[in-house]
């Protein structure tokens, strides 16, 4: 029997790998200068120790060291990328895009410009989780200055095309703002390649600290933003604050783990997920949110129909995952992403997000596919839904109650 | 978020789980909520010649807070007669199983579930009653 509680909520957050946290104590006690002293060697070191991580965190995403930009975060990222743009392109547009499943970090600094005056065009995705490159297209105007669309989705995993989404908005001269903080080490990113302006990492996605992330911002052809935190210039005057060199250091060591695990990693992981679906896709009424194919190998998103996705994960309490049901918020209103995808409120309010990571095990997966199959079972028993389903009625033709 | 004990309680060991023949005449049955809100109550109440509730039963699809509601308000019902059960508000379940404020709608629910079952009843025996509109158990 596996130890309890089984944690499969890696896209919340994952644990700082041992061998980054080794390397971060150091800089919390003897090597704790300002990386922005000059004048002594206690900055010096600190200074190297924060380039260096510089460039391990550019080496994940192969690009210049001088294009990172230390934040707080991928949230922090998310909004100096699209406000700081936003404000400084804004003589040559007041358009933006972006699509309705989007992190918050992205869509509330939208909400935000269009109360200073910008337009936003929230683009629906296909049901598979997926934007249909068309439609992305189609929603370019004359004056569009920015696009952000996501790398890899937070609730349910799927890849967008930001590849052939890149060479759109090049093409048309659209700057091309990328959210990629689930995506780092589990999808390859080439920005030498990808045409991508701006780009958002969070560490603690990627086995890294919480409180540090980054933004790439590209020097060939230069992108502009106006600082969002002022102060005393670090960054470039992208952004200004004492670097947190301990933090630093911990995002850079984890990013280089990755860079090198990554391959070996994700099959592993693939195969841990892949063995989960298999073992609970096999009760009846489970059904799988977004694309199987277009997807990183951590995530498996599948909603358990006439069972409340709250009460599930009370049931299976000894595995720590996340539910699209919004049962504890007093809106009441299901997941916005599923619901994007078009997804009925009792699918999106039945759904739970397993997502596997570095140090899950088979033993575990076994352990959750059983413990899930005894638990559906249970409360289907007791949900008159199903009872419902059995009878052979249609829920859609209830005049339900709505309170 | 964390649960009450009592929550937690009827939760695992949930109480009457089950239902009725519904065209029995001496059962009162309510349906109330909607799959879209996340919950949805079934309440059955088996009442005899003297008009007191001899047995309940429920089914809840929602969350443990719904479920806890309904598991206890079949408890309570039970030996009330029906005005008795009717005198049974939110607010005494919701004390019960120290549900925190985004809870409270489980309760109401569970208030919901016993006036559509009485009303359901008392339609049964075209017995007058005030009507509860809202909660109509003949729509399931």
């Amino acid at each position: 029997m596996p130890k309890l509680p089984i944690y499969l909520d890696y896209s919340a957050t994952t644990p700082v790998d041992p061998r980054v946290a080794e390397r971060m104590i150091p800089y919390l006690t003897e090597k704790f200068g300002n990386p922005a002293s000059r004048s002594h060697a206690f900055g010096w070191d600190a200074e190297k120790a924060v380039e260096q991580a510089r460039e391990e965190v550019a080496g994940l995403v192969n690009c210049d060291p001088r294009e990172i930009v230390w934040t707080s975060g991928a949230t922090e990222s998310d909004n100096l990328a699209i406000k700081g743009a936003a404000q400084f392109y804004k003589s040559k547009g007041k358009h933006l895009i972006t699509v309705r499943t989007e992190h918050k970090a992205v869509l509330d600094p939208m909400r935000e410009l269009e109360r200073q005056g910008f337009e936003v065009t929230y683009l629906d995705p296909e049901p598979n989780g997926l934007l249909d490159l068309d439609k992305f297209t189609a929603a370019i105007r004359p004056d569009t200055i920015l696009a952000s669309v996501m790398h890899v989705n937070n609730e349910i995993g799927v890849i967008q095309d930001i590849d052939t989404i890149g060479e759109l908005c090049r093409a048309r001269g659209v700057l091309f703002h990328v959210d990629a903080a689930q995506s780092t080490g589990k999808a390859p990113i080439d920005l030498s390649r990808l045409k991508v302006d701006l780009m958002s990492f969070s560490a603690h996605k990627t086995y890294g600290p919480k409180g540090i992330g980054a933004l790439y911002v590209q020097r060939k052809p230069r992108i502009r933003i106006e600082a969002q935190m002022h102060g005393g210039g670090h960054e470039r005057g992208m952004r200004s604050g004492t670097l947190a060199t301990h933090q630093i250091v911990g995002m850079g060591a984890a990013f280089r783990i990755a860079a090198e695990e990554m391959a070996t990693e994700n099959e592993r992981i693939r195969m841990l997920r892949d063995r989960l679906w298999a073992g609970i896709s096999t009760l009846d009424e489970v059904h799988l949110n977004g694309d199987m194919q277009r997807r990183v190998p951590h995530n498996l998103n599948a909603s358990f129909n006439f069972v409340e996705g709250e009460s599930l994960m009370m049931a299976i309490k000894d595995l720590a995952v996340s539910s699209g049901s919004a049962c504890t918020s007093a809106s009441l209103e299901p997941s916005y992403v599923l619901k994007a995808l078009g997804r009925n409120d009792e699918l999106a309010h039945s759904s739970i997000r397993f997502s596997i990571g570095r140090f899950t095990t088979e033993e575990e997966i076994d352990y959750a596919v059983q413990l899930i199959h005894k638990h559906v079972s249970k409360l289907r028993e007791l949900s008159p839904l199903w009872d419902m389903h059995c009878a052979g009625i249609d829920l859609n033709s209830v005049q339900w109650a709505a309170h | 978020m964390s649960y009450s004990d009592k929550v937690l309680d009827h939760y695992e060991n949930p109480r009457n789980v089950g239902g009725f023949t519904t065209d029995d005449a001496s059962v009162g049955t309510g349906m109330v909520g909607a799959p879209a809100c996340g919950d949805v109550m079934k309440l059955q109440i088996k009442v005899n010649d003297d008009g007191v509730i001899e047995e309940a039963r429920f089914k809840t699809y929602g969350c443990g807070s719904a479920i806890a509601s309904s598991s206890l308000v079949t408890e309570w019902v039970k030996g009330k007669t029906l005005d008795q059960a009717l005198a049974i508000k939110n607010t005494e379940i919701a004390e019960e199983l120290a549900l925190p404020p985004v809870k409270i709608h489980c309760s109401i629910l569970a208030e919901d579930a016993i006036k559509a079952a009485v009303l359901d009843y008392r339609n049964k025996h075209e017995v007058a009653t005030e009507g509860y509109a809202s909660c109509d158990p003949t729509a399931a």
